[in-house]
C-alpha cells in the first residue's frame, strides 16, 4: 500500500530497528491520547452545544481528575525518556574494535579516508556486518553527516573531532546528507554510502591506485615537517616521545593530566603551547596554517600507530579511561590492508 | 472625518478623541498604541508569508529550479526572522496584551504609557532597518545565525540583520517590563491575584521570559557581529572560539522564545474557550501555575537542540529528561480547557472555530515534541523537516491559530464593529485544512530524512512536497481573507454594542470601542474570573 509513500526510509544499520520501534511506540502513545483529546472536544461540541434555555453546569475543577492528567502523561514521558536514553546509549559508545574511517567536510563535499590510504570524495564504501566508527572535522562552517538508512546524524565540526559509529546490516546504496545549513550548495553536499559484501570490499579497498597507508604518510610527513628531530623515539629529544602515548593519560606541566586522544593530538600540533607535558619546556611552534585536515588526520593516525607495540593483546597495561569518544586501542592503522 | 461631522452625538472613545497623524504617534494610550503594532506586524506578517510562498513554490520540483541556491537560502532565512523576531514574539502581546491587560485589571492604561510607545519605535527602527537589509540584498544564515558560517563565511548581510534582531529585542524587553509593574500595581479595587483573567497570568509568565531572555539573545547577535566586524575570536574556531558555544547562548534565549510566542496563544484560549462555552475555566490554579511552570522550566530545556551538536552524552541525557517535564504543565492546559467544554453551552462563532484548531493543532505539535525529546528518535530527525512540522503546529497551528482566534473575539471590542460571521466561518476552515495539508505531510519528509534548508531534493520526497505546497496555497486563501474581511468590516459592519458575546471580564463593561480611560469610574471587583454562571447562558451572535 505504503510502495510508492513509504513512511520510514530503509533499515540498513543495527540502530534502524531500534529507533523505529521506538517511533512506533510513540506514535502509538501519543496518537491514542490525541485521539482521546480530539474525540472529547468533538462529542462535548455536539453533546454540549448551545440550546435555548440550556444552562451550563459550572463544575470548579478536580483534584483527582487534575492528578490524573499529571502523573499518567508523566508516568509514559518517563518511560520515553528512559527508552530514548538506551538507544541513544548505543549510538554514542562505538565498540572498540570497530574500524576506522575518517571523514573531513567542506563547503560543500564530503571527503572521506580509509586507514589503508583510499581517499573518496562523496561517497563512502563500508562492509556489511562490521561496525565502523567515522572521526569527522571541518575545514571550515559546522555540517553535519547523515545517513537516514542508518538513523544516524552527527554535526562535523571545524576545530574539533565527533564521532559516530553503526554496523550496516543490509548491502546497497544509500543517501548521505549534509543536514547542518552551510552555506550556498549546502543541499548539493550530497553522496552516497555503498554496504558492500565484505569480499567486495576487500576487492574494492585493494582495486583503486595503490597508495600509501594513512599511518605510513603520517610517518613520511612527521619527517618532513621536522616533528622527528624533537620527538625522537629515545628519551633524549627536546620533545616527548610519542611511542605509547596515545590512549594513556599524560601529565602535563601544570600537574594536571590529559588524555591523550584524537583531538589532544590535533591540538598539540595546531596550538603546542596551550598543554604541554610534563618535563618539557613549551619551544614547539605551531603548524597551524601548514598542515591541512587530511594532514592532521595522517599524523595521528601515525602517532597512534606508534601506540601498537606497547599496547598490543597481552600488555599488562590497565586501559586508562572509557569516555563518550573512547581511545580505539586496538587501531589498524599500524596493520594496513586488514582484508 | 465625515463619519464624526454626521454623528456630532456618537460617544467619545479612544478612536474619535483626536485626529491627525500626530495624535497617533504621539499617543500614549495603550489601546491606540496597541493599533499601532497590529498595523505594523500585520505587514511583517505578509512579508514572510510572501517569503513562505516563495519557497514552497521553489519546492514544488525537485530541482532548484525556481531561483537560485543563493535567493533561495535568503528566502528561508529572512522569512524567520521576519516571522519569529518581528511577527510572532510581539503578535498577541504587543496588540491584545497591550490593548488588554490593562483593560482587564481595570486600570486607566499600562503602568509606563511613553515607554509602551518607545517600545512601538523601537519595534520601527528594526523592522525598518530588517526591511533594509530585505531590500539592498538580505542575509542568508538561516534565522539562527550559526556560527562560523555567520561570522566568517557568509556573504550577506549578516551584520546589519544582527542589529535589526539587537534594537528589536530592547522593544519585547520593554513591553515585558512594562506588563509585569502593570500586573503588579494596577490591579483594580479587589482584583486580588485568584481573581485575575488567565489571560493576564499568561502574559506575566510571558514577560518574565522576556525580561530574563532577550537580553541573552540580544549579546549573543552582537557577539557575532563583533566577531564577523573585527576577527574577535568568539565562536570560529580558527580564531580560537568554540562555534557550540553559540548555540547554547543561542538557544538559551530562543528556546524560552518559543514560549513567549506560545503563552500569549494559550492566554486567548482560556478566554475564549470559557465564553463560548459559559463556563468556569476548569482548574482554575493549575491553569495559572502551569504558565509560570512552563516560564521556569522553559529556562532549563535549550541544549535539547543540541543533541547532535557535539555537548556530552551526559548533558543530552539531562536535557532529554528535562524537556519531558516541561512538558506536563501543556498537557495539563489541553486537559483543562477539553474540560471546561464538558456540560458546557457550547457555540460555534469564529473564535470558538479557532480554539478548537487551536487546541488540536497545539496538541499535535505538543505530542511530536515528545518525538523529539526523546533522544533516540531526535538523532534521526533533528534537522529534517520533522523539526520544521512541529514547531510550525507550535508557532502557527497554535500561536498563529490563537492569535485569528483572539482578533475576531476582541475585534467588536477594539472597533466597534462586527465582522462577517460567515466570511470568518470559511476563513477559520480554509486556515485548519489548509494548515494540515502543508504540514502534516512534513512530518513523513522528515522521518523519511529530507533534510530541512534544502534547495533542491531528491525525486522520492516530490510528491509529498507537492501536497504541502497545495496546502499552503490554501494556507495563503485562509489568510489573506479576514485581511479583506475586516478591513471590510471597519466601514460595513454591523455595530457590535459593548458586549456582543454575553462575556464576563472588565473590557466588556465598557463602550466599544473603549473611551479613552477604558472605564467612566475605576471598577471594583468583587467575583472571580469567568463566572459565567451569573451571565446569560447563550452567545446572542455568531451562530
Amino acid at each position: 500500500m505504503f510502495q510508492n509513500l513509504p513512511l520510514w526510509p530503509e533499515r540498513a544499520s543495527s540502530f534502524a530497528n531500534n529507533v523505529d520501534a521506538l517511533y512506533i511506540f510513540l506514535i502509538a502513545v501519543t496518537g491514542f491520547f490525541t485521539l482521546v483529546i480530539f474525540v472529547m472536544i468533538g462529542v462535548f461540541a455536539v453533546k454540549y452545544r448551545q440550546r435555548a434555555g440550556g444552562r451550563a453546569t459550572q463544575i470548579e475543577g478536580s483534584y483527582a481528575l487534575e492528578a490524573t492528567w499529571t502523573l499518567i502523561p508523566f508516568g509514559l514521558f518517563m518511560v520515553m525518556f528512559v527508552w530514548g536514553a538506551a538507544v541513544f546509549m548505543k549510538e554514542v559508545q562505538p565498540p572498540a574494535n570497530a574500524m576506522d574511517v575518517f571523514v573531513v567536510g567542506k563547503q560543500w563535499m564530503w571527503k572521506t579516508q580509509h586507514p589503508e590510504g583510499v581517499r573518496e570524495i562523496n561517497q563512502l564504501h563500508v562492509p556489511v556486518g562490521r561496525d565502523v566508527k567515522l572521526t569527522m572535522i571541518s575545514q571550515d562552517v559546522i555540517h553535519s553527516f547523515y545517513i537516514p538508512a542508518f538513523r544516524v546524524k552527527h554535526d562535523v565540526l571545524p576545530g574539533r573531532y565527533t564521532s559516530i559509529w553503526f554496523h550496516a546490516v543490509k548491502t546497497g546504496t544509500y543517501h548521505l546528507f549534509c543536514a547542518e545549513y552551510c552555506g550556498t550548495l549546502h543541499s548539493g553536499m550530497i553522496g552516497e554510502v555503498i554496504v558492500m559484501d565484505p569480499s567486495d570490499y576487500a576487492k574494492w579497498l585493494s582495486g583503486g591506485a595503490a597508495e600509501d597507508s594513512m599511518a605510513s604518510t603520517g610517518e613520511k610527513l612527521f619527517q618532513q615537517l621536522g616533528c622527528a628531530t624533537c620527538h625522537r623515539s629515545d628519551t633524549q629529544g627536546r620533545g616527548p616521545n610519542l611511542a605509547g602515548v596515545y590512549g594513556k593519560q599524560q601529565l602535563l606541566d601544570n600537574g594536571q593530566t590529559v588524555f591523550v586522544d584524537d583531538n589532544y593530538v590535533r591540538e598539540s600540533i595546531l596550538n603546542p603551547g596551550s598543554k604541554v607535558v610534563s618535563g618539557f619546556k613549551p619551544i614547539m611552534p605551531t603548524f597551524n596554517g601548514i598542515v591541512s585536515e587530511e594532514q592532521l588526520l595522517s599524523l595521528i593516525a601515525y602517532v597512534k600507530s606508534l601506540g601498537v607495540p606497547q599496547n598490543a593483546p597481552g600488555s599488562n597495561r590497565p586501559a586508562v579511561q572509557q569516555g563518550v569518544t573512547a581511545p580505539n586501542t586496538a587501531s589498524k592503522a599500524g596493520n594496513a590492508k586488514v582484508q | 472625518m465625515a463619519t464624526a461631522a454626521a454623528l456630532p452625538t456618537e460617544r467619545q472613545n479612544y478612536l474619535n478623541s483626536n485626529y491627525g497623524w500626530k495624535s497617533w504617534l504621539l499617543t500614549t494610550d495603550h489601546k491606540r498604541i496597541a493599533i499601532l503594532y497590529l498595523i505594523s506586524i500585520t505587514f511583517m506578517f505578509f512579508i514572510g508569508g510572501f517569503f513562505a510562498t516563495m519557497i514552497r513554490l521553489e519546492l514544488l520540483t525537485p530541482a532548484g529550479d525556481l531561483m537560485t541556491s543563493d535567493t533561495y537560502n535568503k528566502m528561508f532565512s529572512m522569512h524567520g526572522i521576519v516571522m519569529v523576531f518581528f511577527f510572532l514574539i510581539p503578535s498577541i502581546p504587543a496588540t491584545l496584551g497591550n490593548f488588554f491587560i490593562p483593560m482587564m485589571i481595570g486600570a486607566k492604561d499600562l503602568a509606563f504609557p511613553r515607554l509602551n510607545l518607545l517600545s512601538w519605535y523601537i519595534y520601527i527602527v528594526s523592522a525598518g532597518l530588517m526591511i533594509y537589509v530585505i531590500l539592498t540584498g538580505g542575509v542568508d544564515t538561516g534565522w539562527t545565525f550559526y556560527p562560523p558560517f555567520s561570522t566568517t563565511y557568509s556573504n550577506s548581510n549578516v551584520v546589519l540583520a544582527g542589529i535589526a534582531v539587537f534594537i528589536n529585542g530592547f522593544s519585547s524587553i520593554l513591553t515585558g517590563l512594562n506588563f509585569i509593574v502593570t500586573t503588579h500595581r494596577m490591579r483594580a479595587p479587589g482584583l486580588t491575584w485568584n481573581r485575575l483573567p488567565l489571560f493576564v497570568w499568561s502574559h506575566y509568565a510571558t514577560s518574565v521570559i522576556q525580561v530574563l531572555g532577550t537580553p541573552v539573545v540580544a549579546i549573543t547577535v552582537a557577539l557575532v557581529a563583533i566577531e564577523r566586524l573585527w576577527h574577535v575570536g568568539i565562536f570560529d574556531p580558527k580564531v580560537g572560539g568554540d562555534p557550540v558555544l553559540f548555540q547554547h547562548l543561542f538557544w538559551f534565549y530562543s528556546h524560552p522564545a518559543v514560549y513567549i510566542m506560545i503563552l500569549p496563544s494559550m492566554a486567548v484560549m482560556s478566554e475564549v474557550v470559557t465564553c463560548f462555552s459559559r463556563k468556569r475555566i476548569f482548574g482554575y490554579h493549575f491553569v495559572a501555575l502551569a504558565s509560570i511552570a512552563i516560564a521556569v522550566l522553559g529556562f532549563l530545556v535549550w541544549a535539547h537542540h543540541l543533541f547532535v551538536a557535539g555537548i556530552s552524552a551526559y548533558a543530552a541525557l539531562v536535557f532529554s529528561l528535562l524537556s519531558y517535564f516541561v512538558a506536563v504543565p501543556s498537557a495539563i492546559k489541553v486537559f483543562n480547557w477539553t474540560a471546561t467544554m464538558y456540560k458546557g453551552q457550547i457555540s460555534y462563532a469564529t473564535p470558538m472555530l479557532y480554539a478548537f484548531g487551536f487546541i488540536g493543532l497545539f496538541t499535535m505539535g505538543g505530542m511530536t515534541g515528545l518525538f523529539l525529546a526523546s533522544l533516540g528518535i531526535d538523532v534521526h530527525v533533528t534537522d529534517t523537516y520533522f523539526v520544521i512540522a512541529h514547531f510550525h503546529f507550535i508557532m502557527v497551528g497554535g500561536a498563529v491559530m490563537a492569535y485569528l482566534s483572539g482578533i475576531h473575539f476582541w475585534w467588536p471590542k477594539m472597533t466597534g464593529k462586527m465582522y462577517p460571521e460567515g466570511w470568518g466561518k470559511v476563513a477559520a476552515g480554509l486556515v485548519f485544512i489548509g494548515f494540515n495539508l502543508t504540514f502534516l505531510p512534513q512530518f513523513v519528509l522528515g522521518y523519511m530524512g529530507m533534510p530541512r534548508r534544502y534547495h533542491a531534493y531528491s525525486g522520492e520526497f516530490q510528491v509529498l512536497n507537492v501536497l504541502s505546497t497545495a496546502g499552503a496555497s490554501i494556507l495563503a486563501i485562509g489568510y489573506l481573507l479576514p485581511l479583506v474581511y475586516l478591513l471590510w468590516s471597519l466601514r460595513y459592519g454591523k455595530d457590535a454594542g459593548p458586549n456582543p458575546w454575553n462575556a464576563i471580564g472588565l473590557e466588556w463593561m465598557t463602550s466599544s470601542p473603549p473611551p479613552t480611560h477604558n472605564f467612566d469610574e475605576t471598577p471594583v471587583v468583587t467575583w472571580e474570573a469567568y463566572e459565567y454562571d451569573h451571565a446569560p447562558q447563550e452567545v446572542p451572535v455568531g451562530n
